[in-house]
């Protein structure tokens, strides 16, 4: 066996040494003593990692072209790896908690390891390989959600999370046993070569489709997601709604327009149907929420409608237009998630929408960066939301003009999109009225979030305001995916 | 590359922006106006150093004798098309050097002058009437002097076209800068409302532009593979160009656009002097003399257009500033009238040629150098008299010659250089653009020349009223507060200004700018010159008769004779009424009216009814979403079998 195939799997490996690091450093140290080295330890074995793997990496393969990397997924792995940073980051003030302090630990090597997971099932080439990678960020991912293991919130989140990933994993399967029976094969490749449509291939590719669709919570496959974000602590539900769910959807792209490229206009009818379903069912539960998790759970069904109307196109334009997508989602979400957390922390754990009334009297600055970054979610230039949206509907409507039979249907499709990106922005606008202009007899009273969850928010709202001005991180991610 | 450390010209403006406006109020005033002061001094500085470089250190191309196009730095902002891509850089031409030397001199002297001109506002003025915020007026400048350098150094018209914006908006900032008075809320927005109208034209004329070229660039001397493209769009080339010059009339407040500029006096005197006379305003053109090669070469017949109507506007404006009682607004007529002088002289070219057709294009240039420098002049004066009067009207001065020499003697430089007297600035530039006239047409020539006479006299009847004539003070000494000279800090730009307009006409401005860019000398048209002097004597003459002793007989009397003719022209001819009548009889009746109510009954029942229904649908989807698990994984799986169902019906 050569060994230097494993230099191809750069990113992979440098992850292994964090997460190695991070163990001894765990192992070795007393876990009743008061650790306030540890956090920013794994913070700058993140970032070490983060800079190690900055430039995009060459085209490669290893173990006989199971993995494979490029440019582009190299890209993607960084924005997860930065949206990790950042999780890492703002837990800071959570894990230090007395009920959470001694398993620090814990968590750190629960979410490297759901992080390598992904950056397998990114790279993976091969359906075997693939699913070990989607398992790898699963199982870990239900221990995170029920990391709070005692409170009962939390327990039943994480039963809900295994009961549910485990059925949607037996459905995956059974749709790649499905491509399996049909094309002799599991290499992505050599199924696109052989590949046509059939109603088996049809039948393993949606079931295939749910398993992933299920990661990111597209409707019909989403109903776990509003109890499990609920649930999960704030931190675990910021990095699921993100990082977990970039992953997915980078992945799902690429294995539709790799593999399932000779049945592209099955997959468009596929995701035209699940697109709509997401972004407008998701919408109208999100009204309705009063809960500001459960609430970010239907914005993240709806977000990922949008993530997805990108894979239309059909180009390297969607590839480019998905992975800006995920990033400025990475950081206006995670801000969001930041500030939801630090208020919870300081108030006795509450989520309420009604109580951010008056927020703005008493927390002007963190009333100010949730704005931007609500903003940001909804569209609203000139936040990076709105650049990101942009690319999306131009990839999607590219992609109109191309298939030249179902083009009509694309600007359908990316019209009810845009009916709809005004009725997120009512919704996000509820919670912007709720602090500026909602009367309340008793705001939240006033407070200092630690340090870690203000260089959190520093990171992320610099994220919001430059990175879509900024014209290079378009530009970073679409030389890479036009490689 | 020469020239790396070009984006700082840029960057310290933003940079001075940003920490002023971010935490300008934190900050101790002279703190804040230090800061602001001493980036831009640097800015300045690296201005002149970029000009010396330019012409003198690396100098003619020697191939072509002309001054090399260097493109700093270029980058792609936005992506469109192979082609079409909206860029951002830094360009230098011969005039886009001299405009980094116009703003950078301008702007650093008023932001020096700030300093005493804020500070006496902040101490004696009435919080009902003012706002304190000497940190937001040099935030404001510092953006304003970006944006104008930015514009200035444009790669592409896109380029210009953003930066044009944000002057609009930081004249915007500060003609409303003192929000509590009401005239100088409803001046602000009158200000954006007509020059955002005139942009429309312009930007659907880069659309023309852009649509038919493919491309946003226009400096041929940079790329000269241009020329095919223009070629094959010439047909649409006259249109393009008129309506960007549309937008520049409303920058240049070009008849009838103009209405917006007297009233922009409402701001503070600094900034009438840095944006309102020499830079904002001249932006117009600035853009017209860029593009002038196509213009020359695509649209000569539309170009002349520019000149008919710029020259109508030298000779309305000149008329109506003859009877103005504010002085600020009696100098902002006479801008308007330069200006159009300016565009007269781009107007009547009609080739690429230094000596024959294309005098005008270096012409107009030079006016517009040397009347940044004695309208900025003029203006900074004014200020120092309404600083030490507390008003703008003539009826309050009178006689100040006693109490503020210094202010007299720059005013009267600043009055002989715009009257065109030799060897002062102003004479040089008019001098050619008249010659240039002559070259046009006669009647072209002739007429201008009697706007001409015309500005000397209404230049000189303002010095007259100012500073002699019957002092108001010296009428009731008790009660009234005495006049005296302004301190250092406000004199000191004055005086650098003085000596600038006495000596910049001597500049031998062919060598530097000239239509075909080649080396020019500029010889003097002995029988062109005599007239014009001659006209501007008769009109400082007849100005001194009217307006120079304590009593004026005959200015009343010409007032109570032609009371139809003098109302009229004190209401500057009544076209801010047509305006009125125009935006809120026609437009708002006609227009506006039927669109507010399609918009209040359509649009916002659709998005009503959108929102009634999303609420109910809500309302009715809630139990999908039980929590219980079994139910879950049967939804999961129907919807998979369901969506399969659905492509095998496509199969």
């Amino acid at each position: 066996m050569n060994y230097s195939q494993f230099l191809n799997m750069f990113p992979e490996a440098s992850l292994m040494v964090v997460l190695l690091i991070t163990f001894i450093a765990d192992f070795c140290s007393s876990k009743n003593s008061d650790r306030q080295w540890f956090n920013p330890l794994v913070c700058l074995l993140m970032l070490a990692h983060i800079c190690f793997n900055i430039y995009p990496t060459e085209a490669a393969e290893a173990f006989g072209g199971m993995y494979t990397t490029g440019p582009a997924a190299g890209v993607l792995k960084t924005i997860l790896a930065l949206g990790t940073l950042i999780v890492l980051v703002q837990a800071k003030e959570w894990l230090s908690r007395k009920d959470t302090a001694f398993k620090e630990g814990e968590f750190y090597m629960l979410i490297i390891s759901t992080l390598l997971g992904m950056n397998m099932m990114v790279s993976a080439n091969h359906f075997l390989l693939f699913f070990l990678g989607l398992e790898m960020a699963s199982v870990p991912m239900a221990c995170l959600v029920a990391f709070d293991k005692y409170r009962h919130h939390s327990a039943e989140a994480g039963a809900k999370f295994v009961l549910t990933a485990t059925f949607s994993s037996g459905v995956m399967i059974y749709g790649i046993s499905l491509l399996y029976a049909a094309c002799g094969t599991l290499y992505f490749e050599d199924m696109a070569n052989v590949i046509t449509a059939s109603p088996l291939t049809i039948a393993g590719m949606v079931f295939f489709f749910s398993g992933l669709g299920f990661k990111i919570s597209l409707v019909p496959f989403h109903f776990w997601t509003a109890d499990s974000y609920q649930g999960a602590p704030t931190t675990v539900t910021g990095y699921l709604s993100v990082v977990s769910k970039g992953a997915a959807a980078f992945t799902l792209c690429a294995i539709l327009m790799k593999v399932f490229q000779p049945m592209v206009e099955y997959w468009t009818v596929l995701l035209y149907i699940v697109i709509v379903l997401s972004i407008t069912i998701a919408n109208l539960f999100a009204i309705r929420q009063s809960d500001l998790k459960r609430f970010m759970a239907f914005s993240s069904i709806s977000q990922a409608g949008y993530i997805m109307l990108a894979v239309v196109g059909n180009s390297a334009m969607s590839v480019t237009a998905l992975t800006y997508y995920v990033l400025i989602y990475v950081v206006a979400n995670l801000s969001v998630f930041a500030i939801i957390s630090s208020i919870e922390e300081h108030n006795n754990g509450t989520v309420q929408m009604d109580s951010y009334n008056g927020l703005y009297k008493t927390n002007p600055r963190l009333a100010f960066l949730m704005t931007l970054a609500l903003f940001s979610l909804g569209g609203i230039p000139p936040f990076a939301g709105m650049f990101s949206k942009f690319f999306v509907f131009m990839a999607a409507v590219q992609g109109a003009d191309i298939h030249t039979t179902l083009g009509g249907w694309a600007y359908g499709v990316v019209f009810i999109a845009l009916v709809n990106t005004v009725l997120s922005l009512y919704y996000y606008l509820l919670i912007v009225k709720a602090m500026f202009i909602k009367h309340s007899d008793n705001p939240l009273p006033t407070f200092q979030s630690a340090f870690s969850t203000k260089l959190a928010l520093a990171i992320c709202t610099v994220g919001i305001v430059a990175f879509g001005v900024c014209s290079f991180v378009f530009d970073w991610i679409s030389v890479a995916a036009n490689a | 590359m020469e020239y790396n450390y070009a984006f700082l010209i840029l960057l310290l403006p933003f940079l001075s922006f940003l920490v002023l406006g971010l935490v300008g109020m934190k900050m101790k005033r002279p703190v804040a106006a230090l800061i602001g002061t001493v980036l831009m001094g640097c800015v300045f500085a690296m201005s002149v150093y970029t000009a010396y470089e330019y012409f003198f250190a690396v100098g003619r191309d020697a191939s072509t004798g002309m001054y090399p196009t260097v493109t700093v730095f270029n980058f792609t902002w936005l992506k469109f098309t192979e082609l079409l891509t909206f860029n951002i850089g830094f360009r230098l031409s011969p005039i886009s050097v001299l405009m980094l030397i116009v703003i950078t001199t301008v702007s650093f002297m008023v932001h020096i002058y700030s300093f005493g001109y804020m500070a006496e506002r902040d101490e004696n003025y009435k919080v009902e009437e003012y706002e304190k915020g000497m940190q937001r007026f040099y935030a404001y400048l510092s953006l304003f002097t970006m944006s104008m350098l930015g514009l200035v150094v444009a790669t592409n018209i896109f380029q210009m076209y953003l930066f044009w914006e944000l002057v609009g908006v930081c004249s915007y900032l500060l003609i409303g800068f003192y929000y509590p008075k009401h005239a100088a809320v409803h001046a602000s927005k009158k200000a954006f409302i007509v020059t955002r109208f005139a942009d429309l034209f312009f930007l659907i004329g880069i659309l023309f532009y852009s649509f038919y070229v493919g491309t946003f660039n226009y400096d041929l001397n940079a790329q000269p593979e241009l020329n095919s493209a223009l070629a094959g769009a010439a047909w649409v080339m006259p249109t393009a160009l008129f309506l960007m010059f549309i937008g520049g009339a409303g920058k240049s407040a070009m008849f009838p656009l103009h209405i917006w500029l007297p009233d922009a006096m409402e701001g503070p005197t600094p900034v009438s002097a840095l944006i309102h006379a020499a830079t904002m305003v001249v932006a117009g053109v600035y853009q017209v003399a860029s593009l002038f090669p196509i213009w020359v070469q695509y649209a000569p017949e539309t170009l002349h257009y520019v000149a008919y109507i710029a020259a109508f506007t030298a000779f309305y404006a000149a008329a109506v500033a003859c009877c103005q009682r504010d002085i600020k607004r009696g100098l902002a007529f006479s801008t308007i009238s330069q200006i159009a002088y300016m565009l007269v002289a781009l107007g009547v070219c009609f080739a690429v040629d230094n000596h024959h057709g294309g005098l005008g294009y270096m012409a107009g240039i030079f006016h517009l150098f040397t009347h940044a420098m004695f309208k900025a002049l003029l203006f900074l004066c004014s200020g120092a008299i309404i600083v030490i009067i507390g008003s703008n009207f003539k009826e309050y001065m009178g006689g100040l010659h006693k109490y503020m020499p210094i202010t007299n003697i720059c005013f009267l430089i600043g009055c002989l250089a715009i009257a065109g007297i030799p060897p002062f600035a102003g004479f040089w530039s008019k001098d050619e653009i008249i010659s240039a006239c002559f070259q046009f047409s006669p009647f072209m020539g002739w007429f201008m020349t009697v706007v001409a006479g015309m500005t000397a006299f209404y230049m000189f009847r303002l010095y007259y009223v100012i500073f002699w004539g019957q002092s108001y003070y010296e009428l009731d000494p008790e009660n009234r507060r005495k006049p005296q000279e302004v301190p250092f800090v406000m004199w000191g730009p004055l005086v650098f200004l003085a000596i600038i307009s006495c000596l910049c006409g001597l500049i031998p401005f062919g060598h530097f700018v000239s239509a075909t860019g080649q080396s020019y000398d500029i010889h003097i048209d002995m029988s062109v010159a005599t007239t014009s002097v001659i006209v501007a004597i008769i009109g400082i003459g007849l100005a001194t008769y009217m307006y120079a002793p304590k009593k004026t007989p005959l200015a009343d009397a010409l007032a109570k004779k032609m009371p139809k003719l003098h109302k009229a022209a004190l209401n500057r001819f009544y076209i801010d009424d047509a305006w009125q009548f125009f935006t809120h009889k026609i437009v708002f009746g006609l227009f506006s009216k039927p669109i507010a109510w399609f918009d209040r009954r359509v649009i916002d029942g659709t998005f009503n009814f959108m929102a009634w229904g999303a609420q109910e649908a809500g309302e009715t989807i809630r139990p999908w979403q039980s929590g219980d698990v079994r139910s879950y994984a049967i939804w999961f799986l129907t919807g998979t079998v369901a969506l399969t169902l659905c492509l095998l019906a496509l199969l």
